[in-house]
């Protein structure tokens, strides 16, 4: 059986978009040729700058021929119905077949679809992948129409096997598919010609290509590490770069540099971003003390003098880098130094958060007020937080984060400690953005739990109070990230932080920075045809209208008539004047709830991942306390592993089978069996045994559930697993006698009260 | 092709130009108005517009006013140069054309490592992208290389290949010279030598005071306007004129257009401009662009046939 080898040669591709399309390429092409009959052994892609490579082994020469019997309308039908059915088919009257069927004479049309040759087929596919081709960015080039990462030029795409190999034959908007490639741009001159895999792969190693990006990755790796630990020195690991440096390369030639002894100085996280983001390069450093003092650069070619010119060239525009880097880093230092961290947060006032919730400044104001309030919940000195939070994002003003955003909070922190502010302080710059995702680590220092929780609430209040939620993928402000951030701080941390009241705190952050640059506030209700005004007043109305649905939040000139009139122009918000400001809010009544169904969900997806079942999420999300998260998850937790042992599954059975007793009976005689148990009207063993066991198991749930201690109070929910099983054998619950039958339902009650406290377990599946 | 190394910032632009020249480009002369790059002479925003054949090269200074250093910096400058190519429709060796001019200024890719590293090219202001490269040279940045996809909010077709060399950065490196004004600009065995310095070191002085200090923002924000409303009064005047001729006034209203986005570079060197603001006001000479580009499309130059009156 043949072996396919396609390579699709074209100018540069970018690094990043290498592994997809290697991916995208192998997918695309053995889809297709299956969907078209074909069949194959195994498929590999490959991918350098230059070119996307697929091997395809074992392909069968032609697809088997198809045949397609259909049975048509009877011979007697309508002519228009036999009509129908040739066009449907495509036949013509004389090669249809009249056979006998349970209605008579009937039309049978018998389609043969012949096998095709693999070269066919192949053109087919090629065609069709390299024309809808999934690159996150394409372009046209020239006079063509063809879409391509960057221009095309040309199409390798041979069958071969033992006798030879053949061109498949395609042509492309007037490129023609062919056995050439070419090697490195540099080191190598001409066309190859190629016959199968095994050929170009050596052939193109012969022409200075390496094929296959993994190869090139383990040479750099190897030879950057041996070239650093001859120099007594460690390479700095870094993955992403690695990938991406292996896609940028196709003969990939390593070399070792040492930074200036006048950059030595600067913070490693300063080298090594600049040194990675702007020159691709990896850091290097002394394993003695820590410090980076090199970097490696990998070259795409060889040359005479073993790089010398090369590395000389980027050791230049290193130093040019970090000359700027340094200038940066002395010039924040001298702001600091005159002005303090507060003194270039001063700045933050003239950049927007938000065109709707003001500039960072107010912003930092908000989660300043709302540290303050959280800092006793978490164990911090609310003075502290305070401080924290006035300063942590100061070095969104400083020279270096302008140059690396990724840098922000680590400046701050760097920054914080040269203004001699207290440790906490310092660590609150990098720590309040964090968990960034759910692999970084959770800040656990107090202060600055307290500031970033006060950040995460803040951002998430404020944009349910301008109704920007994130929908689907949309999602600019990272208000998922921010719900998933509050979770973790509160679980790892194990804080009892509600939602319910922080949420109103920092909602009476934004009333008072409404009310401090305000002047006019329309409570409207939102009906079928349009908005209908509520009132409107001069500040934000201590308590809203129960019918309100939104808050017109404005800064007019002339708010005095507007309210006196009692009446508000919608137009008024149009008409552009630029000393207005009119922005539609959501009232606290609304943002809450809200905001809390958003926690839940996202938490689901988040236990979800954790193992949990979202009906177990669903039993504890129903018990009241709902917007603790600690509470939540522990809750969660402890109910999914005792429902994974044998006591919690037949406890649960029993549960159900009790509960659904109590509601038929509930339901049959209109009212509620939920007291007046009596151990009095027992009549058999089972039903005292399980008397004793609720007494037991209430003596030891009560207090463990004061004490949040849910496996043990699930641990004692267990404990009735036996008596309620031997209840149930043994006993008759609709008795006779209707004061034993009514004595059996108050106590099949009190497992249901008992269970219920622990979590709401008629929400549990099976 | 073995070749002398250049001596002087000159002589690198005079071999850009024979080179360019020897490969069939027209030499242009640089726009004579105040642009941010060589992006903005019509020779490059207008031209890439529209389906007639074009290949042109040509200096362009370059004024940026936020990166003013008053000449102490050793890489950055106000007013600078760029060499700028731009062929219509891109050639299909456009990127072997660009590695023979670094040969021509003596980059050897045997000594050399010359790379494209992927750089999509968007300019807010041009309604303008395109997708393509910048070319490294042993790690630093030497040229833009762009393939345009959409200018002033029209698809480009056919597809022009634009190439931008910053010409004090390239040159400073092939002269392996530090600081930008140390620059020999003419042969240093002249009789009378002159370097970047002698040339340019006080204008940045002067330029960096008059754009940080001294431009008088009212009266920029004035001209703003006035570009802005002439730009749109031009662009709506009758296409015919008083002796019955269709002309179309593209260029000069483009003129407008090009003021406008100078005048806007230096109100926000001058720090009046907020984080709000300045989108709006990138939007409002986007739009100047776009009715630009849609006028030069109607004339012969743009591809528009002669209409018969």
């Amino acid at each position: 059986m043949p072996d396919l080898l396609i390579e699709l040669f074209s100018e540069e591709i970018p690094a990043r978009m290498q592994a997809r399309a290697r991916e995208d390429l192998k997918k695309l092409v053995t889809d297709g040729l299956v969907e078209a009959g074909l069949t194959y052994g195994g498929a590999a892609a490959f991918s350098t700058p230059r070119r996307l490579t697929l091997a395809i082994e074992g392909l069968t020469a032609e697809s088997a021929a198809v045949r397609e019997e259909r049975k048509g309308p009877s011979a007697a039908a309508p002519e228009a119905a036999i009509e129908g059915f040739l066009r449907s088919t495509g036949l013509t009257r004389d090669q249809l077949e009249l056979r006998d069927d349970k209605k008579g004479q009937t039309f049978f049309a018998v389609i043969t679809k012949p096998g095709r040759k693999a070269p066919a087929i192949i053109a087919e596919v090629l065609e069709a992948t390299i024309r809808t081709f999934p690159w996150p960015k394409s372009m046209r080039w020239g006079n063509g129409s063809l879409r391509w990462v960057r221009p095309l030029h040309s199409i390798l795409c041979i069958l071969s096997d033992e006798a030879g190999a053949e061109v498949v034959p395609l042509t492309l908007d007037g490129i023609n598919a062919g056995n050439q490639t070419w090697g490195h741009r540099f080191l190598s001159k001409g066309a190859i010609t190629v016959s199968s895999f095994d050929d170009y792969a050596a052939k193109l190693k012969r022409a200075h290509v390496l094929l296959d990006s993994a190869e090139r990755e383990a040479h750099i790796w190897a030879d950057a590490g041996n070239l650093a630990f001859a120099a007594g020195l460690e390479l700095v690991e870094d993955k992403g770069l690695l990938s991406e440096v292996a896609g940028l390369v196709e003969w990939p030639v390593v070399l070792l540099g040492q930074i200036g002894e006048d950059f030595l100085g600067l913070p490693p996280e300063v080298l090594q971003t600049s040194m990675r983001e702007h020159q691709k390069f990896f850091s290097v450093k002394n394993p003695r003390t820590g410090r980076i003092e090199g970097f490696v650069t990998v070259a795409n070619t060889k040359t005479a003098d073993h790089g010398a010119t090369i590395l000389k060239g980027n050791q230049k525009v290193l130093s040019a880098r970090l000359s700027d880097a340094k200038f940066f880093w002395e010039n924040d230092l001298r702001t600091v130094s005159t002005v303090g961290l507060e003194g270039m947060a001063e700045g933050l006032k003239n950049v927007t958060f938000h065109n709707k919730l003001g500039s960072q400044a107010d912003r930092i104001a908000r989660i300043e007020a709302l540290a303050r309030e959280i800092a006793p919940l978490v164990g911090a000195s609310p003075d502290l937080a305070a401080e924290a939070a006035r300063v942590m994002k100061a070095d969104l003003q400083s020279a270096m984060v302008g140059e690396f955003p990724e840098l922000q909070g680590i400046m701050g922190g760097y920054y914080a400690r040269a203004a001699g502010l207290p440790e906490p302080v310092a660590l609150a710059c990098k720590a309040h953005y964090q968990p960034l995702g759910p692999s970084d680590a959770v800040p656990s220092d107090p202060v600055s739990v307290a500031v970033a929780l006060a950040d995460k609430i803040d951002t998430l209040t404020g944009f349910w109070a301008i109704d920007e939620k994130p929908t689907g993928s949309k999602d600019p402000f990272a208000l998922r990230r921010a719900v998933l951030g509050k979770a973790r701080l509160d679980v790892e941390n194990d804080l009892r932080v509600g939602i319910n009241a922080v949420v109103v705190w920092a909602f009476g952050g934004l009333v008072r920075q409404w009310n401090a640059t305000c002047n006019l506030f329309v409570q409207l209700e939102k009906r079928q045809d349009g908005f209908f005004t509520l009132d409107v007043t001069q500040e934000y109305p201590a308590s809203l209208s129960a019918k309100c649905t939104d808050v017109i939040v404005a800064r007019v000139t002339d708010a005095e008539r507007m309210i006196a009139e009692k009446k508000w122009k919608i137009q008024y918000l149009a008409d552009g004047k630029v000393r207005d400001f009119g922005i539609y809010t959501k009232p606290m009544s609304l943002v809450s709830p809200d905001l809390l169904t958003f926690f839940h969900d996202r938490l689901k997806v988040f236990l979800k991942d954790q193992g949990i079942r979202h009906d177990v999420i669903d039993a504890c999300l129903a018990m009241p306390g709902n917007d603790d998260l600690t509470l939540l998850v522990k809750r969660a937790e402890a109910l999914a592993a005792f429902l994974k042992t044998d006591d919690g599954g037949n406890l649960l059975q029993g549960f159900k089978r009790a509960n659904n007793i109590l509601t038929q009976a509930e339901a049959k005689d209109g009212v509620e069996y939920s007291y007046g148990a009596d151990v009095k009207f027992a009549e058999t063993g089972e039903e005292r045994a399980l008397f004793a066991a609720l007494d037991a198991a209430d003596a030891a749930i009560a207090p463990a559930m004061k004490a949040e201690d849910f496996a043990t109070a699930m641990q004692a929910m267990a404990s009735l697993r036996a008596p309620t099983d031997a209840f149930f054998t043994a006993v008759q619950v609709n008795a006779d006698s209707p004061v034993v039958r009514r004595n059996r339902l108050n106590l099949l009650s009190r497992i249901r009260t008992l269970c219920l406290s622990v979590a709401d377990l008629t929400k549990l599946d099976g | 092709m073995t070749t002398t190394a250049p001596r002087s910032f000159q002589e690198i632009i005079l071999r850009l130009q024979a080179y360019w020249a020897a490969k069939g480009c027209a030499v242009l002369q640089p726009y004579d108005m105040e642009v941010g790059a060589g992006t903005f002479h019509p020779a490059t925003t207008l031209r890439s517009l529209g389906s007639k054949p074009w290949a042109a090269a040509y200096v362009q200074p370059s004024r940026r006013p936020t990166d003013g250093r008053y000449g102490e910096n050793p890489n950055r400058l106000q007013h600078y140069y760029q060499y700028q190519v731009l062929i219509k429709p891109s050639p299909p060796d456009m990127q072997d054309l660009y590695l023979g001019s670094l040969a021509a200024i003596g980059i050897d890719t045997s000594l050399h490592d010359v790379r494209f590293v992927e750089d999509d090219w968007e300019s807010p202001t041009l309604g303008a992208w395109g997708l393509g490269w910048e070319v490294w040279c042993d790690g630093m940045e030497v040229s833009q290389f762009t393939y345009f996809q959409q200018v002033g909010g029209h698809d480009c077709k056919p597809v022009s290949g634009e190439l931008t060399y910053g010409l004090e950065r390239l040159a400073m490196y092939v002269l392996g010279i530090d600081h930008v004004m140390d620059m020999p600009f003419n042969d240093p065995q002249s009789p009378i030598p002159l370097t970047y310095g002698d040339i340019f070191r006080q204008t940045e002085q002067e330029y960096s005071r008059h754009n940080f200090d001294q431009a008088d923002t009212d009266m920029l924000f004035q001209h703003f306007k006035d570009a802005e409303a002439e730009c749109a009064r031009i662009l709506a005047a009758d296409e015919v004129d008083k002796a019955g001729r269709r002309i179309i006034m593209a260029h000069p209203a483009y003129d407008q257009c090009i003021k406008a986005s100078h005048l806007f570079n230096l109100l926000d060197a001058r720090g009046v401009i907020s984080v709000t603001e300045r989108q709006a006001y990138i939007g409002r000479v986007r739009a100047l662009a776009k009715q630009c580009a849609d006028a030069f499309i109607m004339t012969p130059a743009g591809g528009s046939q002669p209409q018969e009156g």
